[in-house]
Protein backbone atom coordinates (compact mmCIF):
# COMPACT_ATOMS: atom_id res chain seq x y z
CA UNK A 1 0.00 0.00 0.00
CA UNK A 2 2.65 2.49 0.52
CA UNK A 3 5.58 1.01 -1.30
CA UNK A 4 9.39 2.98 -1.58
CA UNK A 5 11.59 1.19 -4.81
CA UNK A 6 14.60 2.72 -4.61
CA UNK A 7 14.42 6.05 -3.29
CA UNK A 8 16.68 8.66 -3.14
CA UNK A 9 16.05 12.65 -2.13
CA UNK A 10 18.28 14.94 -2.17
CA UNK A 11 18.44 18.98 -1.42
CA UNK A 12 20.45 21.15 -3.13
CA UNK A 13 21.89 22.63 -0.11
CA UNK A 14 22.23 19.62 2.35
CA UNK A 15 22.82 16.90 0.34
CA UNK A 16 21.07 13.65 0.14
CA UNK A 17 18.15 12.68 3.22
CA UNK A 18 17.52 9.52 1.59
CA UNK A 19 19.67 7.14 -0.09
CA UNK A 20 17.96 4.51 -2.16
CA UNK A 21 15.17 3.30 0.56
CA UNK A 22 13.09 0.76 -0.42
CA UNK A 23 10.38 -0.60 2.24
CA UNK A 24 6.83 -1.74 1.86
CA UNK A 25 4.13 -1.56 4.32
CA UNK A 26 0.86 -3.61 3.59
CA UNK A 27 -2.65 -2.36 4.37
CA UNK A 28 -3.88 -2.30 7.77
CA UNK A 29 -0.63 -2.50 9.31
CA UNK A 30 0.98 -0.33 12.29
CA UNK A 31 4.21 0.66 11.36
CA UNK A 32 6.98 2.65 13.03
CA UNK A 33 9.77 4.93 11.21
CA UNK A 34 12.44 5.14 13.95
CA UNK A 35 15.88 7.31 13.70
CA UNK A 36 17.86 10.18 15.15
CA UNK A 37 16.85 13.70 13.92
CA UNK A 38 18.10 13.82 10.78
CA UNK A 39 17.83 10.50 10.03
CA UNK A 40 15.09 11.08 6.84
CA UNK A 41 11.91 10.04 8.89
CA UNK A 42 9.91 13.45 7.78
CA UNK A 43 11.34 13.82 4.31
CA UNK A 44 9.95 9.95 3.73
CA UNK A 45 6.45 10.58 5.34
CA UNK A 46 6.60 14.45 2.72
CA UNK A 47 7.35 11.73 -0.05
CA UNK A 48 4.30 10.21 1.23
CA UNK A 49 1.81 12.91 1.16
CA UNK A 50 3.55 14.37 -2.34
CA UNK A 51 4.74 17.76 -0.44
CA UNK A 52 8.10 16.28 -1.78
CA UNK A 53 9.09 14.63 -4.89
CA UNK A 54 12.11 11.77 -4.89
CA UNK A 55 15.08 12.48 -6.73
CA UNK A 56 15.40 8.69 -8.25
CA UNK A 57 13.40 5.67 -7.45
CA UNK A 58 9.21 5.52 -7.29
CA UNK A 59 6.81 5.74 -4.23
CA UNK A 60 3.76 4.39 -4.29
CA UNK A 61 0.71 5.17 -2.25
CA UNK A 62 -2.60 3.85 -2.85
CA UNK A 63 -2.89 3.56 -6.15
CA UNK A 64 -0.90 6.63 -6.70
CA UNK A 65 2.86 7.30 -7.96
CA UNK A 66 5.47 9.76 -7.60
CA UNK A 67 6.36 8.54 -10.72
CA UNK A 68 2.87 9.84 -12.52
CA UNK A 69 0.65 11.67 -10.17
CA UNK A 70 0.49 15.74 -11.63
CA UNK A 71 -0.02 18.61 -9.59
CA UNK A 72 -4.16 17.86 -9.90
CA UNK A 73 -3.88 14.35 -8.01
CA UNK A 74 -2.25 15.34 -4.68
CA UNK A 75 -4.89 16.89 -3.37
CA UNK A 76 -7.12 13.40 -4.18
CA UNK A 77 -4.17 11.73 -2.88
CA UNK A 78 -4.15 13.71 0.83
CA UNK A 79 -7.81 12.96 1.02
CA UNK A 80 -7.25 8.99 1.10
CA UNK A 81 -4.54 9.87 3.90
CA UNK A 82 -4.48 11.66 7.63
CA UNK A 83 -1.75 13.58 8.78
CA UNK A 84 -0.70 14.37 12.25
CA UNK A 85 2.34 16.64 13.12
CA UNK A 86 4.18 17.07 16.14
CA UNK A 87 3.29 20.80 16.38
CA UNK A 88 -0.56 19.63 15.69
CA UNK A 89 -0.92 22.11 12.77
CA UNK A 90 -4.78 23.24 14.18
CA UNK A 91 -6.38 26.40 12.95
CA UNK A 92 -5.97 29.14 16.27
CA UNK A 93 -9.19 30.78 15.14
CA UNK A 94 -11.13 28.02 14.73
CA UNK A 95 -12.78 25.62 17.36
CA UNK A 96 -12.05 21.94 17.68
CA UNK A 97 -15.12 21.28 15.94
CA UNK A 98 -14.17 23.96 13.09
CA UNK A 99 -10.86 22.80 12.82
CA UNK A 100 -12.19 18.77 11.63
CA UNK A 101 -14.83 20.05 9.97
CA UNK A 102 -12.94 21.64 7.70
CA UNK A 103 -10.99 18.55 6.16
CA UNK A 104 -14.57 17.81 5.11
CA UNK A 105 -15.50 20.97 3.82
CA UNK A 106 -12.31 21.24 1.53
CA UNK A 107 -13.70 17.93 -0.07
CA UNK A 108 -16.78 19.56 -0.52
CA UNK A 109 -18.59 16.91 1.66
CA UNK A 110 -22.50 17.90 1.89
CA UNK A 111 -23.00 19.88 4.44
CA UNK A 112 -25.51 18.29 6.16
CA UNK A 113 -23.25 15.44 6.79
CA UNK A 114 -20.65 17.04 7.96
CA UNK A 115 -21.61 17.85 11.82
CA UNK A 116 -22.57 14.69 13.19
CA UNK A 117 -19.43 12.74 11.09
CA UNK A 118 -17.19 15.79 13.29
CA UNK A 119 -19.20 14.82 16.46
CA UNK A 120 -18.69 10.78 16.18
CA UNK A 121 -14.62 11.41 15.81
CA UNK A 122 -14.45 14.04 18.23
CA UNK A 123 -16.17 11.43 20.81
CA UNK A 124 -14.09 8.73 19.36
CA UNK A 125 -11.15 10.37 20.54
CA UNK A 126 -12.62 11.46 24.01
CA UNK A 127 -13.59 15.47 23.35
CA UNK A 128 -17.39 15.64 22.72
CA UNK A 129 -17.47 17.95 25.15
CA UNK A 130 -14.63 20.34 24.34
CA UNK A 131 -16.48 20.81 20.59
CA UNK A 132 -16.66 24.88 21.12
CA UNK A 133 -13.25 25.42 22.39
CA UNK A 134 -10.41 26.75 20.56
CA UNK A 135 -6.87 25.02 20.83
CA UNK A 136 -5.76 27.46 22.73
CA UNK A 137 -7.94 26.23 25.50
CA UNK A 138 -6.80 22.95 24.76
CA UNK A 139 -4.05 21.08 26.45
CA UNK A 140 -1.13 19.67 24.09
CA UNK A 141 -2.56 16.29 24.19
CA UNK A 142 -6.14 18.17 23.63
CA UNK A 143 -4.66 19.71 20.42
CA UNK A 144 -3.24 15.93 19.59
CA UNK A 145 -6.35 14.88 19.21
CA UNK A 146 -8.06 17.05 17.91
CA UNK A 147 -5.69 16.54 15.37
CA UNK A 148 -6.13 13.36 14.98
CA UNK A 149 -9.74 13.46 14.89
CA UNK A 150 -9.43 15.85 11.96
CA UNK A 151 -7.19 12.99 10.04
CA UNK A 152 -9.30 10.17 10.60
CA UNK A 153 -12.71 12.51 9.59
CA UNK A 154 -11.63 11.83 5.89
CA UNK A 155 -12.05 7.52 7.03
CA UNK A 156 -8.78 7.69 5.18
CA UNK A 157 -6.84 4.20 4.24
CA UNK A 158 -3.13 5.27 6.20
CA UNK A 159 -2.82 7.82 9.37
CA UNK A 160 0.85 9.56 9.10
CA UNK A 161 1.93 10.99 12.49
CA UNK A 162 5.38 12.76 12.36
CA UNK A 163 6.49 12.86 15.92
CA UNK A 164 2.78 13.10 17.21
CA UNK A 165 4.00 12.62 20.89
CA UNK A 166 6.93 15.16 20.61
CA UNK A 167 5.37 17.71 22.46
CA UNK A 168 3.42 15.63 24.95
CA UNK A 169 4.18 14.53 28.54
CA UNK A 170 4.07 10.63 29.20
CA UNK A 171 0.81 10.48 30.35
CA UNK A 172 -0.60 12.96 27.37
CA UNK A 173 2.13 10.27 25.25
CA UNK A 174 0.34 7.61 26.31
CA UNK A 175 -3.05 8.22 25.92
CA UNK A 176 -2.16 9.65 22.02
CA UNK A 177 -0.58 6.24 21.03
CA UNK A 178 -3.54 4.18 22.38
CA UNK A 179 -5.37 6.31 20.05
CA UNK A 180 -3.25 5.70 17.15
CA UNK A 181 -3.35 1.63 18.02
CA UNK A 182 -7.41 2.00 18.42
CA UNK A 183 -7.66 3.37 15.04
CA UNK A 184 -5.30 0.49 13.63
CA UNK A 185 -7.73 -1.83 14.94
CA UNK A 186 -10.38 -0.47 13.12
CA UNK A 187 -8.50 -1.11 10.16
CA UNK A 188 -6.83 2.18 9.01
CA UNK A 189 -2.97 1.71 8.32
CA UNK A 190 -0.92 3.85 10.44
CA UNK A 191 2.77 5.06 9.94
CA UNK A 192 4.42 6.48 12.93
CA UNK A 193 7.68 8.66 12.76
CA UNK A 194 9.06 8.35 16.57
CA UNK A 195 12.46 8.35 18.17
CA UNK A 196 10.64 7.48 21.22
CA UNK A 197 12.34 3.96 21.72
CA UNK A 198 10.14 2.90 24.81
CA UNK A 199 7.25 3.45 22.63
CA UNK A 200 8.46 1.08 19.68
CA UNK A 201 9.72 -1.69 22.23
CA UNK A 202 5.98 -1.73 24.23
CA UNK A 203 4.42 -3.25 20.14
CA UNK A 204 4.93 -5.85 18.00
CA UNK A 205 4.96 -3.83 15.31
CA UNK A 206 6.64 -3.08 11.51
CA UNK A 207 10.11 -1.17 12.55
CA UNK A 208 11.96 0.87 9.94
CA UNK A 209 15.21 2.25 11.27
CA UNK A 210 16.43 5.23 9.44
CA UNK A 211 20.31 6.14 9.90
CA UNK A 212 21.86 8.99 7.76
CA UNK A 213 19.44 8.50 4.83
CA UNK A 214 19.51 4.74 4.92
CA UNK A 215 16.94 1.79 6.15
CA UNK A 216 19.41 0.07 8.70
CA UNK A 217 16.95 -2.32 9.54
CA UNK A 218 13.48 -3.66 8.68
CA UNK A 219 11.38 -5.97 10.66
CA UNK A 220 9.63 -7.32 7.55
CA UNK A 221 13.05 -8.49 6.43
CA UNK A 222 15.11 -10.49 8.33
CA UNK A 223 18.49 -9.21 9.71
CA UNK A 224 20.16 -11.61 6.76
CA UNK A 225 18.62 -9.19 4.25
CA UNK A 226 16.71 -12.07 2.45
CA UNK A 227 13.57 -11.43 1.21
CA UNK A 228 10.70 -10.91 3.82
CA UNK A 229 9.03 -13.36 5.48
CA UNK A 230 5.78 -11.99 6.24
CA UNK A 231 5.22 -8.36 4.20
CA UNK B 1 -20.68 29.02 -2.34
CA UNK B 2 -22.20 29.44 0.63
CA UNK B 3 -18.39 28.16 1.96
CA UNK B 4 -16.96 30.61 -0.20
CA UNK B 5 -18.78 33.22 1.57
CA UNK B 6 -18.51 32.68 4.81
CA UNK B 7 -14.59 32.20 4.73
CA UNK B 8 -14.55 35.06 3.07
CA UNK B 9 -16.64 37.04 6.17
CA UNK B 10 -14.49 35.21 7.84
CA UNK B 11 -11.17 36.05 6.99
CA UNK B 12 -12.32 40.10 7.37
CA UNK B 13 -13.30 39.10 10.82
CA UNK B 14 -10.68 37.66 12.31
CA UNK B 15 -7.93 39.90 10.76
CA UNK B 16 -10.09 42.87 10.82
CA UNK B 17 -6.82 45.44 11.35
CA UNK B 18 -5.47 44.08 8.60
CA UNK B 19 -8.66 43.91 6.49
CA UNK B 20 -9.20 47.89 7.36
CA UNK B 21 -5.33 48.77 6.44
CA UNK B 22 -5.71 47.09 2.66
CA UNK B 23 -9.06 49.03 2.25
CA UNK B 24 -7.61 52.22 3.46
CA UNK B 25 -4.51 51.47 1.52
CA UNK B 26 -6.66 50.96 -1.49
CA UNK B 27 -8.58 53.70 -0.74
CA UNK B 28 -5.83 55.78 -0.76
CA UNK B 29 -4.16 54.84 -3.89
CA UNK B 30 -7.13 55.27 -6.15
CA UNK B 31 -7.88 58.45 -4.09
CA UNK B 32 -4.70 59.94 -5.70
CA UNK B 33 -5.44 58.33 -8.98
CA UNK B 34 -8.88 59.73 -8.25
CA UNK B 35 -7.11 63.45 -7.88
CA UNK B 36 -5.21 63.24 -10.84
CA UNK B 37 -8.18 62.03 -12.80
CA UNK B 38 -10.24 65.39 -11.54
CA UNK B 39 -7.58 67.42 -12.98
CA UNK B 40 -7.86 65.62 -16.48
CA UNK B 41 -11.32 65.35 -16.40
CA UNK B 42 -11.42 69.60 -15.92
CA UNK B 43 -8.69 70.53 -18.21
CA UNK B 44 -10.70 68.02 -20.99
CA UNK B 45 -13.87 70.49 -19.64
CA UNK B 46 -11.99 73.94 -20.26
CA UNK B 47 -10.31 72.49 -23.74
CA UNK B 48 -13.55 71.62 -24.66
CA UNK B 49 -15.26 74.36 -24.00
CA UNK B 50 -12.94 76.47 -26.18
CA UNK B 51 -12.91 73.98 -28.36
CA UNK B 52 -16.61 75.61 -28.97
CA UNK B 53 -15.47 78.46 -29.90
CA UNK B 54 -13.94 76.78 -33.51
CA UNK B 55 -16.09 78.79 -35.88
CA UNK B 56 -15.19 78.96 -39.86
CA UNK B 57 -16.64 82.44 -41.22
CA UNK B 58 -17.51 82.71 -44.76
CA UNK B 59 -17.93 86.28 -46.15
CA UNK B 60 -19.99 86.98 -48.56
CA UNK B 61 -19.95 88.80 -51.36
CA UNK B 62 -21.58 92.12 -51.11
CA UNK B 63 -25.18 91.99 -52.85
CA UNK B 64 -25.78 88.52 -52.88
CA UNK B 65 -29.43 87.76 -52.96
CA UNK B 66 -30.92 86.24 -49.72
CA UNK B 67 -32.47 83.52 -51.29
CA UNK B 68 -28.81 82.34 -52.88
CA UNK B 69 -27.74 82.81 -48.93
CA UNK B 70 -30.43 80.72 -47.77
CA UNK B 71 -29.88 77.52 -50.53
CA UNK B 72 -26.21 77.49 -49.68
CA UNK B 73 -26.77 77.89 -46.09
CA UNK B 74 -28.97 74.86 -46.75
CA UNK B 75 -26.24 72.87 -48.12
CA UNK B 76 -23.74 73.63 -45.65
CA UNK B 77 -25.99 72.24 -43.08
CA UNK B 78 -26.16 69.24 -44.72
CA UNK B 79 -22.04 68.81 -44.44
CA UNK B 80 -21.22 65.62 -42.18
CA UNK B 81 -19.10 68.25 -40.02
CA UNK B 82 -21.45 70.73 -39.59
CA UNK B 83 -23.55 71.48 -36.58
CA UNK B 84 -25.00 74.82 -37.64
CA UNK B 85 -24.72 78.12 -39.64
CA UNK B 86 -26.09 80.78 -38.62
CA UNK B 87 -26.62 83.69 -41.83
CA UNK B 88 -25.30 87.14 -40.01
CA UNK B 89 -26.72 90.22 -42.27
CA UNK B 90 -24.29 93.65 -42.86
CA UNK B 91 -26.73 95.23 -40.15
CA UNK B 92 -25.97 92.45 -37.49
CA UNK B 93 -22.30 92.13 -38.10
CA UNK B 94 -22.36 96.12 -37.92
CA UNK B 95 -24.63 95.53 -34.38
CA UNK B 96 -22.35 92.66 -32.84
CA UNK B 97 -18.72 94.94 -33.70
CA UNK B 98 -20.50 97.74 -32.25
CA UNK B 99 -21.62 95.49 -28.66
CA UNK B 100 -18.46 93.56 -28.80
CA UNK B 101 -15.65 95.93 -29.82
CA UNK B 102 -16.47 98.80 -27.71
CA UNK B 103 -12.92 100.66 -27.79
CA UNK B 104 -13.90 101.18 -31.24
CA UNK B 105 -17.31 102.41 -30.47
CA UNK B 106 -16.69 105.71 -32.05
CA UNK B 107 -15.48 104.74 -35.12
CA UNK B 108 -18.72 102.13 -35.78
CA UNK B 109 -20.88 105.31 -33.98
CA UNK B 110 -19.28 107.81 -37.09
CA UNK B 111 -20.15 105.79 -40.15
CA UNK B 112 -22.11 106.42 -42.97
CA UNK B 113 -21.51 103.24 -45.22
CA UNK B 114 -21.76 99.39 -43.31
CA UNK B 115 -18.18 98.46 -44.12
CA UNK B 116 -18.73 95.32 -42.67
CA UNK B 117 -19.91 92.45 -45.01
CA UNK B 118 -22.83 89.95 -44.33
CA UNK B 119 -21.15 86.37 -43.70
CA UNK B 120 -22.30 82.30 -42.49
CA UNK B 121 -20.86 81.60 -39.69
CA UNK B 122 -20.41 78.11 -39.29
CA UNK B 123 -20.14 75.92 -36.24
CA UNK B 124 -17.92 72.29 -36.55
CA UNK B 125 -19.42 69.47 -34.45
CA UNK B 126 -17.44 68.33 -31.41
CA UNK B 127 -15.03 65.73 -32.59
CA UNK B 128 -14.22 68.06 -35.83
CA UNK B 129 -12.83 71.03 -34.37
CA UNK B 130 -9.74 70.42 -35.32
CA UNK B 131 -6.95 72.37 -37.62
CA UNK B 132 -7.44 69.58 -40.93
CA UNK B 133 -11.24 69.59 -40.35
CA UNK B 134 -11.57 73.27 -40.37
CA UNK B 135 -9.19 73.67 -43.11
CA UNK B 136 -11.24 71.32 -45.32
CA UNK B 137 -14.36 73.30 -44.39
CA UNK B 138 -12.62 76.45 -45.14
CA UNK B 139 -12.04 75.25 -48.53
CA UNK B 140 -14.78 73.62 -49.56
CA UNK B 141 -16.68 77.26 -48.44
CA UNK B 142 -14.23 79.20 -50.42
CA UNK B 143 -15.09 77.49 -53.85
CA UNK B 144 -18.33 78.46 -53.15
CA UNK B 145 -19.57 81.70 -55.97
CA UNK B 146 -20.88 83.61 -53.12
CA UNK B 147 -18.03 83.69 -51.11
CA UNK B 148 -15.84 86.57 -51.09
CA UNK B 149 -13.37 85.22 -48.07
CA UNK B 150 -12.71 82.55 -45.52
CA UNK B 151 -11.75 82.67 -42.13
CA UNK B 152 -11.45 80.28 -39.45
CA UNK B 153 -8.77 81.46 -36.97
CA UNK B 154 -6.20 78.86 -38.24
CA UNK B 155 -3.49 80.03 -35.85
CA UNK B 156 -5.16 79.64 -32.60
CA UNK B 157 -6.95 76.49 -33.69
CA UNK B 158 -3.10 75.14 -34.16
CA UNK B 159 -2.42 76.34 -30.77
CA UNK B 160 -5.75 74.88 -29.31
CA UNK B 161 -4.99 71.41 -31.16
CA UNK B 162 -1.26 71.29 -29.62
CA UNK B 163 -2.53 71.83 -26.16
CA UNK B 164 -5.10 69.17 -26.72
CA UNK B 165 -2.42 66.48 -28.15
CA UNK B 166 -0.14 67.42 -24.58
CA UNK B 167 -2.83 67.25 -22.28
CA UNK B 168 -4.02 63.76 -23.88
CA UNK B 169 -0.35 62.83 -23.74
CA UNK B 170 0.61 63.72 -20.24
CA UNK B 171 -2.73 62.79 -18.96
CA UNK B 172 -1.96 59.46 -20.60
CA UNK B 173 1.57 58.87 -19.04
CA UNK B 174 0.82 60.38 -15.88
CA UNK B 175 -2.59 58.23 -15.28
CA UNK B 176 -0.56 55.53 -16.36
CA UNK B 177 1.92 55.84 -13.65
CA UNK B 178 -0.54 56.27 -11.19
CA UNK B 179 -2.50 53.54 -11.97
CA UNK B 180 0.37 51.22 -12.20
CA UNK B 181 1.77 52.78 -8.48
CA UNK B 182 -2.27 51.97 -7.28
CA UNK B 183 -2.04 48.03 -8.43
CA UNK B 184 1.76 47.75 -6.99
CA UNK B 185 0.63 48.55 -3.38
CA UNK B 186 -2.48 47.06 -4.04
CA UNK B 187 -1.15 44.46 -5.28
CA UNK B 188 1.45 44.31 -1.78
CA UNK B 189 -1.30 45.21 0.14
CA UNK B 190 -3.11 42.01 -1.23
CA UNK B 191 0.40 40.09 -0.78
CA UNK B 192 0.49 40.69 2.88
CA UNK B 193 -3.36 39.46 3.76
CA UNK B 194 -1.78 36.32 1.96
CA UNK B 195 1.30 35.88 3.60
CA UNK B 196 -0.57 36.61 6.60
CA UNK B 197 -2.46 33.40 6.25
CA UNK B 198 0.26 31.37 4.73
CA UNK B 199 0.10 28.88 7.49
CA UNK B 200 -3.66 28.24 6.56
CA UNK B 201 -3.00 27.84 3.03
CA UNK B 202 -0.63 25.24 4.32
CA UNK B 203 -3.28 23.00 6.08
CA UNK B 204 -5.30 23.66 3.95
CA UNK B 205 -3.35 22.15 1.30
CA UNK B 206 -2.66 19.79 4.14
CA UNK B 207 -5.92 18.04 4.28
CA UNK B 208 -6.56 18.16 0.55
CA UNK B 209 -8.11 21.23 -0.78
CA UNK B 210 -7.17 22.10 -4.07
CA UNK B 211 -5.47 25.26 -5.43
CA UNK B 212 -8.80 26.48 -6.83
CA UNK B 213 -10.96 25.76 -3.59
CA UNK B 214 -8.12 27.92 -1.74
CA UNK B 215 -8.11 30.72 -4.61
CA UNK B 216 -11.83 31.28 -4.53
CA UNK B 217 -11.89 33.11 -1.02
CA UNK B 218 -8.98 35.15 -1.39
CA UNK B 219 -10.38 36.76 -4.81
CA UNK B 220 -13.47 37.54 -3.72
CA UNK B 221 -11.92 39.00 -0.24
CA UNK B 222 -9.77 41.12 -3.26
CA UNK B 223 -13.11 41.79 -5.30
CA UNK B 224 -14.54 43.20 -1.96
CA UNK B 225 -11.27 44.77 -0.72
CA UNK B 226 -11.23 46.56 -3.78
CA UNK B 227 -14.72 47.54 -4.31
CA UNK B 228 -14.91 49.19 -0.84
CA UNK B 229 -11.73 50.94 -1.35
CA UNK B 230 -13.05 52.57 -4.66
CA UNK B 231 -16.32 53.71 -3.07
CA UNK B 232 -14.08 55.33 -0.52
CA UNK B 233 -11.78 56.96 -3.11
CA UNK B 234 -14.65 58.06 -4.80
CA UNK B 235 -15.92 59.84 -1.06
CA UNK B 236 -11.94 61.14 -0.58
CA UNK B 237 -12.34 62.68 -4.02
CA UNK B 238 -15.69 64.17 -3.98
CA UNK B 239 -14.21 66.02 -0.52
CA UNK B 240 -11.80 67.04 -2.37
CA UNK B 241 -13.14 68.26 -5.39
CA UNK B 242 -15.59 70.18 -2.76
CA UNK B 243 -12.97 72.16 -1.45
CA UNK B 244 -11.26 72.67 -4.54
CA UNK B 245 -14.35 73.89 -6.00
CA UNK B 246 -15.34 76.27 -2.96
CA UNK B 247 -12.06 77.45 -2.32
CA UNK B 248 -9.93 77.65 -5.22
CA UNK B 249 -11.88 77.28 -8.93
CA UNK B 250 -14.71 76.39 -10.09
CA UNK B 251 -14.37 72.64 -11.17
CA UNK B 252 -16.57 69.84 -12.00
CA UNK B 253 -16.63 66.09 -10.73
CA UNK B 254 -16.59 62.95 -11.97
CA UNK B 255 -19.86 61.88 -14.23
CA UNK B 256 -21.95 58.99 -12.29
CA UNK B 257 -20.77 56.84 -14.89
CA UNK B 258 -16.96 57.79 -14.16
CA UNK B 259 -17.68 57.55 -11.15
CA UNK B 260 -19.26 53.98 -11.34
CA UNK B 261 -15.95 52.89 -13.63
CA UNK B 262 -14.06 53.85 -10.37
CA UNK B 263 -15.45 52.17 -8.39
CA UNK B 264 -15.41 48.66 -10.37
CA UNK B 265 -11.47 49.36 -11.29
CA UNK B 266 -11.37 49.12 -7.55
CA UNK B 267 -12.86 46.07 -7.57
CA UNK B 268 -10.99 44.67 -10.66
CA UNK B 269 -7.50 45.92 -9.32
CA UNK B 270 -8.46 43.84 -6.21
CA UNK B 271 -9.10 40.85 -8.40
CA UNK B 272 -5.93 41.07 -10.24
CA UNK B 273 -4.10 41.64 -7.21
CA UNK B 274 -5.14 38.75 -5.46
CA UNK B 275 -5.06 36.45 -8.51
CA UNK B 276 -1.48 37.42 -8.86
CA UNK B 277 -0.75 37.26 -5.27
CA UNK B 278 -2.47 34.06 -4.20
CA UNK B 279 -1.21 32.22 -7.82
CA UNK B 280 2.46 33.38 -6.77
CA UNK B 281 2.03 31.87 -3.08
CA UNK B 282 0.28 28.46 -4.66
CA UNK B 283 2.97 28.03 -7.14
CA UNK B 284 5.76 28.86 -4.34
CA UNK B 285 4.70 26.28 -1.55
Amino acid sequence: MIKFTGVTKEYLKTGAALKQVSFHIARGQFAFLTGHSGAGKTTALRLIYLAERPTAGEVRVSGFSTARAGPREIPRLRRRLGIVFQDFQLLEDRTAEENVAFALEVTGARHTTIRPRVMRVLTQVGLAGKANQYPRELSGGEQQRVAIARARVNDPVVLLADEPTGNLDERATRGIFQLLKDINASGTAVLMATHDLDLVRSMDAHLIELQQGEVVYDSAEDAAGRQPVAP
Amino acid sequence: MSLVLRETALAFRRAPLLSALSVTTIAFSLFVFGLFGLVAVNIQRAIGNVAERVEVVAYLKRGTPLQAVALAAADIEAFPEVESVQHVTEQEALARARRDLREFQDIFQDLETNPLPASLDVRLRPAFRDVQRAAAVAERLAALAIVDDVRYGREWVEKLDRLRNIAGAVGTVVGAAFALVAIIIIGTTIRMAVLHRSREIAIMRLVGATDGFIRRPFLLEGILKGLLGGVLAVGLSYGGYALIDAYLLRASFFTAAQATLGVAAGGFIGLVGSLVSVGRHLRST
